[in-house]
């Protein structure tokens, strides 16, 4: 009894982790592994697996040159990888796909200090990156259930009226491995949302803010909301901790610019989707979002004691 | 006086941590703990001016003999709680790291009362503060803020008395002692501050999960021939930690907010701990002074869990010896949230202790802290409303000017952040160290 562990209060810790919030993103992700798969074959299941572990294994990687301690447990990796997964056509090449992850975690997570330190979301940089190097390969692709005479063309490209509304929900049409099934998606945020893995404020903020934008540019805003990235990316990658806002203020400013730069892009910008340009560039001035507002203190300024 | 309006349910607050109870010790009768072969009683165990000795060393001292005192105001006197021999005063170090000189006591075993221990003779406000302040008596919830200062109110600036019942930390139980123990104690000292200060009201704070106590405590409050003027009235406090921080409580109790940097009074409230009201009323009725202490002792590494009455000045390692602690590997002074790790197991219990926990293996682990995720869990959970991830930030970087803007001195350190932490970072610590750049960064 000699020795005696000392140190500063408080002595107890919640049963909350970095690793079991991730696990709860991933099983928040599975919904849409399991949807991409259904509609764009077992193809779309091995593009996910690549990405996923080679994520994992260049994270693992560059802590051992970097000589830094382990992070590869904390499943921050896995789940930008799985996310890389889901937001590349089922069609991808697979060395592609890898290369997207070496750059997700390498070049822009672990370049700037790892988990929690990166300025940009990892999995949204590196689909640009792949987007503008390999203009080759298509950005997505049709599913299984399709016959090859119907139209080719995503929902957005295709325009209006191209697809019904309950095509749209189900995720019966050409587009990313994970970004089409609205339903599986919804069920990933409802489960974040149960889990308090995330709280509502940016993904309804930037679904709001595209509303009215649409609206505004007389889009049909049902079609503009279910199509394409937008939900995938309202849900799951605005909400990323390290590049979204930590404050209640912040955070809505996040996701109303959010959803105003991605129906800007699409209907005025020769770009075939907006939402990873509008994330990654509000990912950029997060960190000042936080600065607009100084909570006040219980007591200090208005509603203190009469 | 008019009639008093009380609140029907709490109202609601913000942020806060749902800690486990481990409210294991609530069912067990007190158990006296036996005396030692020394008691050490430091000069210092309240916030505020440190008494004097007025006894040297050789000098025989009895049972509820003042051996330390200060003419200053905020400050309380400190009494022998046993009978025996001065060995010596010396400097010890108190388990907050401050040095502090200590009256060391052999005991005699005798326990011969002092002859200075009378009921005071209490019938106005004056008298009564006069009497609170010769009792030695600070602030039992743990804070030790001498409670004549407290009680130095009048019926316009404060409408309101708080008795804090909520006992928000794990652990600890020795206030739901107190309550299922000595009920007719709290009943009395309820009236006696209730008629001698000329409080409206008083509101009774405890946490739901003690349904025993609030139904001992209703039938006081609800009784027609014990509150005939319908002044007193139990609330039942969700139980989310933390309940019973005091400008919390003020909010849950009243709905009033505490201004930024200023006390319960200038939301017209006095905060008691329960525990104190009831020493108030017991010194009224006996005159013996603050001598000994019921304190909860629990933990992993503890073999007797339970309450335990102790008098004031046993080294904790008699206490811990007394309950069959076995390979204790940390040792706390207080609740797990808020309680100080011990680094010397010869610290005497002090008044306002109320429990001691000796943890070993796994429990006495502290975690590694990892990187921070940015997610904002710290900022939802504090009580106060301050955003410690930016603290933390701004008192790595010493930015003085920022950390003044995001108020950290309104602090608390009540330890949500940190306990919510995924990331498991020593957020509350960070804190404290802002705090100290903020303090000395004045001083220059």
């Amino acid at each position: 009894m000699d020795k005696l562990n000392v140190s500063s209060s408080p002595h107890i810790r919640g049963g909350r982790s970095t690793q079991n919030i991730m696990l709860d993103v991933l099983i928040a992700l599975l919904p849409c592994v399991i949807a991409g798969t259904v509609f764009f074959g077992f193809r779309a299941l091995l593009v996910v697996a690549v990405t996923a572990a080679s994520a994992v294994l260049a994270e693992y990687v560059s802590r051992i040159v970097m000589k830094r301690e382990q992070t590869a447990q904390d499943l921050s990796a896995l789940v930008s990888g799985v996310i890389l997964g889901l937001i590349l056509p089922a069609d991808c090449p697979l060395i592609i796909a890898a290369f997207g992850s070496v750059v997700a975690i390498v070049v822009v997570k672990q370049m700037f200090g790892g988990i929690g330190q990166n300025f940009a979301n990892p999995a949204c940089t590196a689909r640009i990156v792949l987007l503008i190097s390999f203009s080759g390969v298509s950005q997505f692709s049709k599913t299984v259930y399709m016959a090859d005479a119907v139209t080719s063309a995503t929902p957005l490209a295709a325009g209006k009226g191209a697809y019904s509304l309950l095509d749209l929900f189900i995720g019966n049409t050409p587009g990313c491995v994970g970004e089409t099934c609205a339903a599986a998606i919804l069920l990933g945020f409802v489960y974040l949302l149960a889990r308090k893995v995330v709280t509502p404020t940016v993904t309804l903020a930037y679904l709001g803010s595209a509303a009215v934008m649409a609206l505004i540019c007389g889009q049909d805003v049902p079609y503009q909301l279910l199509s394409g990235g937008l939900l995938f990316g309202a849900v799951f990658m605005a909400t990323d901790y390290a590049t979204s806002p930590v404050t209640f203020v912040g955070k809505l400013i996040f996701g109303i610019g959010c959803g105003i730069i991605t129906i800007l892009i699409r209907v005025y910008a020769s770009l075939p989707e907006g939402v990873s340009y509008a994330i990654l560039l509000m990912n950029i001035i997060s960190p000042r979002l936080d600065d607009i507002y100084y909570a006040r203190p219980l007591g200090a300024g208005k509603g203190a004691a009469k | 006086m008019e009639q008093a309006v009380f609140p029907k349910k709490p109202y609601s607050g913000r942020g806060g941590a749902k800690t486990p109870h481990f409210k294991n010790t609530c069912g067990r009768e007190s158990i006296s703990v036996p005396l030692p072969g020394m008691i050490v009683l430091p000069v210092q165990q309240h916030i505020g001016a440190p008494c004097v000795p007025c006894v040297k060393a050789g000098d025989r001292v009895l049972v509820g003999q003042v051996i330390a005192d200060t003419t200053a105001f905020v400050s309380a006197p400190v009494h022998s709680s046993v009978s025996g021999t001065v060995k010596k005063i010396a400097r010890i170090r108190m388990p907050n790291g401050s040095p502090c000189d200590a009256v060391f006591i052999e005991p005699d075993g005798l326990q011969e009362l002092s002859p200075d221990i009378k009921p005071p003779e209490v019938n106005d406000r004056e008298s009564l503060l006069k009497a609170v302040r010769a009792s030695g008596c600070v602030g039992l919830g743990g804070a030790g803020f001498p409670t004549h200062v407290k009680l130095n109110v009048t019926p316009d600036k404060a409408d309101t008395l708080i008795v804090n019942g909520a006992e928000c930390e794990p652990y600890i139980t020795c206030d739901h002692r107190e309550i299922l123990e000595n009920s007719w104690n709290i009943m009395s000292g309820l009236y006696t501050l209730q008629e001698l200060l000329g409080f409206r009201r008083v509101i009774i704070g405890v946490e739901n999960n003690k349904p025993d106590a609030i139904e001992l405590l209703e039938s006081i409050a609800e009784s027609e021939t014990y509150d005939p003027h319908d002044r007193i009235k139990v609330l039942k406090l969700r139980t989310n930690y933390p309940q019973g921080a005091e400008k919390v409580l003020v909010r849950s109790c009243t709905g009033r907010t505490v201004p930024a940097g200023k006390l319960p009074l200038d939301a017209g409230c006095v905060v008691i701990n329960i525990t104190t009201l009831s020493f108030i009323a017991d010194y009224l009725k006996t005159g013996v002074p603050l001598i000994k202490k019921r304190i909860t002792v629990d933990g992993s590494a503890v073999g007797m869990r339970g309450n335990y009455i102790v008098p004031v000045g046993v080294p904790i390692t008699n206490v811990l010896d007394f309950c069959k602690v076995k390979n204790a590997e940390k040792v706390l002074m207080g609740g797990p949230m808020m309680g100080v790790a011990v680094s010397d197991l010869s610290t005497p219990v002090l008044k306002q202790n109320n429990a001691i926990l000796a943890f070993s293996g796994k429990d006495a682990e502290i975690p590694p802290e990892t990187a921070c995720i940015n997610c904002g869990r710290c900022i939802t959970s504090c009580p106060m409303r301050l955003q410690p991830v930016r603290i933390q930030r701004a008192a790595a970087r010493k930015d003085v000017a920022e950390l003044e803007k995001l108020g950290v001195m309104n602090c608390i350190e009540c330890g949500c952040c940190t306990y919510n932490c995924p990331a498991k970072r020593y957020i509350t610590q960070q804190m404290r160290v802002a705090k100290a750049i903020l303090r000395e960064s004045k001083q220059k």
